[in-house]
């Protein structure tokens, strides 16, 4: 009986450093990852003027998208659609990047979805963004 | 019978284990979103903490704040 408990709780110390490992901690530290956030930070100051004319605004889904291409100036306006695309490129590698860094592909989709809330959140007031009821001006 | 005892708690913690590593998580994906979020978008951590508060008006929060008291509480 004694070596039965003892063997259990040796088990039992064993799996508990499995589960301080398991702990969630996300691994972002890779060169992919700096590079796209490096490459996201550069755009978003050419980005930042659509978000406040509300030209650009911030998906359901994680994206960015154009909202009203009105609001910007005619000779701008072929160029908004490249900014857009290479945003969500970017913003589509990301996800995918933290999930494979992570050995869990398959988390992709739910880390899209925390990071779609995170940018809703952190948005700067008069930036739209998409709600169940459409485009809503934060 | 001891045996036996000690191979069941082996798979059982296995499982266990395998469970919580399939587990998505998302209070760190939550962080990690926001860490990122904060240097793609050039936002000070301080300023970050005082973000949330200031929610914008009309949001479910502050409208459902006391009629539906009794049914967030249910639902949580």
């Amino acid at each position: 009986m004694k070596s039965f408990l003892m063997r259990s709780l040796m088990m039992l110390v064993l799996f508990s450093t499995h589960f301080v490992y398991a702990a969630p901690n996300l691994e972002i530290n890779t060169p992919a990852i700096n590079a796209l956030k490096h490459s996201m930070q550069t755009r978003h100051n050419q980005l930042a003027p659509h978000y406040n004319s509300g030209a650009v605004g911030l998906t359901n889904n994680g994206m960015v998208a154009v909202r009203d291409a009105k609001a910007v100036p005619l000779k701008d306006r072929q160029g908004i659609n490249g900014l857009v695309a290479a945003e969500n490129a970017d913003r589509s590698k990301l996800y995918k990047e933290i999930a494979v860094a992570n050995s869990h592909p398959e988390w992709e989709a739910g880390i899209r979805d925390s990071f779609a809330g995170r940018w809703i959140d952190k948005a700067q007031s008069g930036w739209y963004f998409q709600s169940a009821s459409g485009w809503t001006k934060k | 019978m001891k045996r036996n005892a000690v191979v069941l708690l082996l798979v059982g913690l296995l499982a266990a284990c395998v469970t919580i590593n399939i587990y998505f998580p998302a209070a760190a994906a939550q962080e990690v979103a926001d860490e990122i979020i904060n240097e793609v978008w050039q936002i000070k951590e301080d300023e970050a903490a005082k973000k949330p508060e200031e929610k914008e008006p009309g949001s479910k929060d502050t409208e459902s704040k006391g009629s539906a008291e009794t049914d967030t509480a249910e639902s949580k």
